[in-house]
């Protein structure tokens, strides 16, 4: 199989590997697939609480060159998007900018899952640190 | 910790400068195909324009080139495995020859009964004839293996009833590399006078084969993965003590005794009999070189990586293969970062399936493990330095996909990924 060269760029390259403290306040962490699979992806954002906008975006990811490649994408596509527009990525936007085949299109919708669960996560946090009074007020 | 952002080094891909005498890319994929040996094509060459007469024309000297050209080669197969030359058919590879050998024993032992064995580590070409058989009212039994990939021989004996008629259990494994008890097998069968099959694709040539000393009864041969060209096989079926008959699949005209039809690839039988005289005469010699090379990649690696697990028996093992799993490490992605070197691996993502090797899965291994683990298949051609710049090559990549692995963070960190409950689980 030939990978694209954005693939190969991404796989080579490969933006904001790392991690992020998963304890801060701001940071959302997203976990997803299974090592038996043979895909795990990790994928945290930092948002500022202001303005809801993704700051800092890490990944870090077990799995073939289109995988690593789509989480890879996944961050720098969240970096610089409010959490709400970052929510409307979807994995066939990846599998267009990537070329993926479609034997590689579930590599797409685990970093779609990523984005999503590192969203989650994160909103998850802003919501159990609300002050009570104002849940009670619901 | 006063930071809340940990930034590995972005580590930058080398531009991968050959080594002296190093020439890329490097195959090292041996069990998968062979290149030709250049005395092989030698060899072949006059089959193609001047002799080139259909070895089954009796009447003229084109046909009599031909016929002798292939008598040869026969000889010389016969001679690497201690058979008769009447007891070589010629195929087109090993798949015919194994579908040839089961459908062939099945149907001619058919009155004598409908139970057949073999194992879950077989080829497909055993497996796939094996299911269609089982269609067709044959009852197969799929012996599990050890952890080390041998076939349990107590288990082979409490599987054999008086309905067996065929024993199937595969010389060397093509995956892992791993060398059945074949002598002890093939006593079991001899015993109870049950056909004992053998595919030695991967084990002829390489390691002594001798059907009389290992009570062998049908045999599988194929040409390409021992320098020879692909297209090309055979199978021996033996013809005293006793005397084992099968059934054709191809009819057409009788050739090869009956038991297989068809014009016979003269230019192939003629190379895959070179190559078996080549084997005859270096195969100890090459054993030694293949496996002191195969050793020194296993070292070279395992000293500078940790959590390395090698699949199968190391004890029992072809001389060149090597099968390593790089935990927390992905096969697909790690064979990406070597690209410049040819090898394969069992992860699920590298085949058309997105199933992972069948074969680590019944050695026990866990998936993950399947997923990152990769075939080395040394060969004829390879050299040291060859095998130094692929060792180094493949650390350096497995170190570089560890930095980007979630796995191998948690790890460090110590979480037992066992007991992880993950997302994907389940799907």
């Amino acid at each position: 199989m030939s990978y694209s060269d954005k693939v190969i760029d991404h796989y080579n390259n490969p933006r904001n590997v790392g991690s992020m403290d998963k304890s801060s306040a701001d940071v959302g962490t997203g976990l997803v697939g299974a090592p038996e699979c043979g895909d795990v992806m990790k994928l945290q954002i930092k948002v500022n609480r202001e303005t809801n906008v993704i700051e800092e975006a890490k990944f870090k990811t077990f799995g073939c060159g289109s995988a690593i490649a789509s989480s890879s994408l996944a961050t720098e596509w969240v970096k610089g998007k409010t959490v709400d527009e970052a929510l409307t990525i979807k994995n066939m936007d990846i599998v267009k900018e990537l070329s993926l085949p479609p034997v590689k299109i579930h590599c797409s919708v685990l970093a779609e899952d990523a984005i999503r669960a590192a969203i989650g996560d994160w909103k998850k946090k802003q919501e159990s640190a609300k002050p009570i009074a104002s849940v009670v007020a619901q | 910790m006063s930071t809340d952002v940990r930034v590995p080094q972005q580590l930058p891909v080398t531009q991968h400068a050959a080594p002296q005498g190093v020439k890329l890319p490097i195959y090292m994929d041996n069990h998968a195909t062979t290149p030709m040996d250049p005395r092989v094509l030698e060899e072949m060459l006059p089959y193609f324009m001047e002799k080139f007469g259909n070895a089954a024309s009796r009447n003229h000297s084109f046909g009599w080139a031909g016929e002798e050209g292939v008598e040869t080669a026969r000889e010389r197969i016969a001679k690497l495995i201690g058979a008769t030359t009447k007891e070589i058919i010629f195929t087109s590879g090993a798949t015919e020859s194994d579908n040839l050998a089961i459908k062939g024993v099945a149907e001619m032992y058919r009155e004598k009964g409908n139970h057949i064995i073999t194992a879950v580590t077989e080829h497909k070409a055993v497996l796939d004839t094996c299911k269609r058989l089982e269609k067709n009212g044959f009852r197969v039994t799929y012996l599990p293996v050890q952890k080390d990939g041998l076939v349990d021989l107590d288990q082979l004996k409490r599987a054999m009833d008086d309905k067996t008629i065929l024993v199937s259990i595969m010389f060397a494994n093509n995956e892992i590399g791993v060398v059945q008890p074949v002598t002890e097998i093939g006593k079991l069968c001899r015993e109870r006078g049950i056909i004992f099959h053998t595919d030695a694709t991967q084990a002829i040539g390489k390691i002594p084969v001798d059907v009389n000393k290992q009570f062998i009864d049908v045999m599988s041969i194929s040409a390409h993965k021992m320098y020879g060209p692909k297209g090309v096989g055979a199978l021996y079926v033996r013809r005293k003590n006793p005397r084992v008959q099968i059934s054709a699949i191809i009819d057409g005209g009788g050739h090869e005794r009956g038991m297989r039809s068809g014009t016979l690839n003269v230019a192939g039988i003629v190379g895959l009999g070179k190559a078996c005289a080549i084997a005859s005469e270096e195969m100890s010699r090459e054993a030694v070189q293949l496996s002191g090379l195969r050793d020194r990649l296993r070292d070279r690696i395992m000293s500078r990586l940790d959590e390395t697990y090698i699949n199968g028996s190391m004890e029992h093992r072809l001389p060149g293969n090597l099968n390593i799993s790089f935990a927390y490490v992905e096969g697909e992605s790690l064979l990406m970062g070597i690209n410049d070197i040819a090898v394969s691996s069992g992860s699920a993502c590298t085949s058309a399936t997105l199933e992972p090797s069948y074969v680590l899965k019944a050695l026990g291994t866990g998936d993950d493990l399947a997923h990152s683990s990769i075939r080395f298949g040394i060969g004829r051609f390879n050299t040291a330095a060859e095998v130094d710049y692929v060792a180094d090559r493949v650390i350096e990549t497995v170190e570089r996909l560890r930095e980007l692995s979630p796995l191998y963070e948690m790890a460090k960190e110590g979480i037992n990924l066992a007991d992880v409950k993950w997302a994907g689980e389940g799907h």
